[in-house]
């Protein structure tokens, strides 16, 4: 399926500190390139490059409103990869909970 | 409360750490001997593990096979690299689905934390989009039915 090469691209994006760190603002709502540059101290073509990386990647999308260009958190995108993580997290947690009790075993060992 | 975390870390790396109440050795054999890996890395409920080799020495292979009973399966194979007693073990593993993906590699290390572990271990991948795919592809298409119902039984994270 397409979402793949998305998530693919995604997990790229989010490779970068900054663009992260757009990505948590933009998690609060919308926001103009004007006001993602602020909090930065970047150049608003710097953000928009950010921008472009983050949208080729399915994470933000911008609206059009008039001559503004908002941009907000395309929220599916940003769930796919955190469930991803949350499956892991669940097979690993699930694996570990295991383990515990066969460490319980090992510590008083009964008669095999 | 969960002991476990998980984070990534850079583009490169997925970092698990978990407390354990056994002593390092104790976990380190359960990490290395085959009868006790075939206890508890099973992943989700209702999967079992009917292939478990594991050769835990230096250049030794490992090959795990999974089946839910319901004709889903894959398996991993992989080679150690590094084994230091109760400390740490070095490995490289793929999932086989049944296409390879690229080598993980996998550094786990057991330290003593009061009278029991802390188990830290780090997956290391070629790139972000590696990991992207490991995270994806080999969880989604081999374990996403027992997942769904897993979910169904777990409070959200």
């Amino acid at each position: 399926m397409e979402q793949a090469i998305n998530l693919d691209a995604a997990f790229s994006a989010l490779a970068d500190p900054t663009r992260r760190a757009i990505l948590a603002r933009l998690a609060k709502g919308e926001a103009s390139v004007l006001e993602l540059a602020k909090p930065f101290a970047m150049s608003q073509p710097a953000v928009s490059q950010h921008l472009k990386v983050l949208e080729d990647a399915g994470l933000v999308v911008c609206r059009v409103e008039g001559t503004k260009r908002p941009r907000r958190l395309a929220k599916g995108s940003v769930e796919a990869m955190d469930r991803w993580l949350a499956i892991l997290r669940r097979a690993l947690e699930k694996n570990y909970d295991r383990l515990d009790e066969v460490l319980a075993s090992m510590e008083n060992p009964k008669k095999k | 409360m969960s002991k476990l975390t998980l984070k990534t870390e850079g583009d490169r790396y997925v970092i698990v750490t978990r407390h354990f109440a056994a002593p390092p050795e104790a976990v380190y054999r359960a990490h290395t001997d085959t009868k006790l890996l075939q206890k508890w890395l099973l992943g989700p409920e209702g999967w079992t593990m009917p292939v478990c080799i594991n050769e835990a020495k230096p250049g030794g292979k490992f090959r795990y096979e999974w089946v839910n009973g319901k004709g889903q399966g894959f398996y991993v194979t992989g080679e150690y690299l590094e084994l230091e007693p109760y400390r740490k073990t070095a490995h490289v593993e793929r999932m086989h689905l049944p296409d390879p993906t690229p080598d993980n590699h996998v550094e786990t290390r057991f330290d003593a934390d009061g009278t029991g572990t802390l188990m830290t271990m780090c997956m290391t991948l070629p790139d972000a989009q590696t990991r992207a795919a490991m995270l994806a592809t080999g969880m989604e298409r081999g374990m996403e039915a027992s997942y769904a119902r897993l979910e169904t039984m777990l409070p959200g994270a």
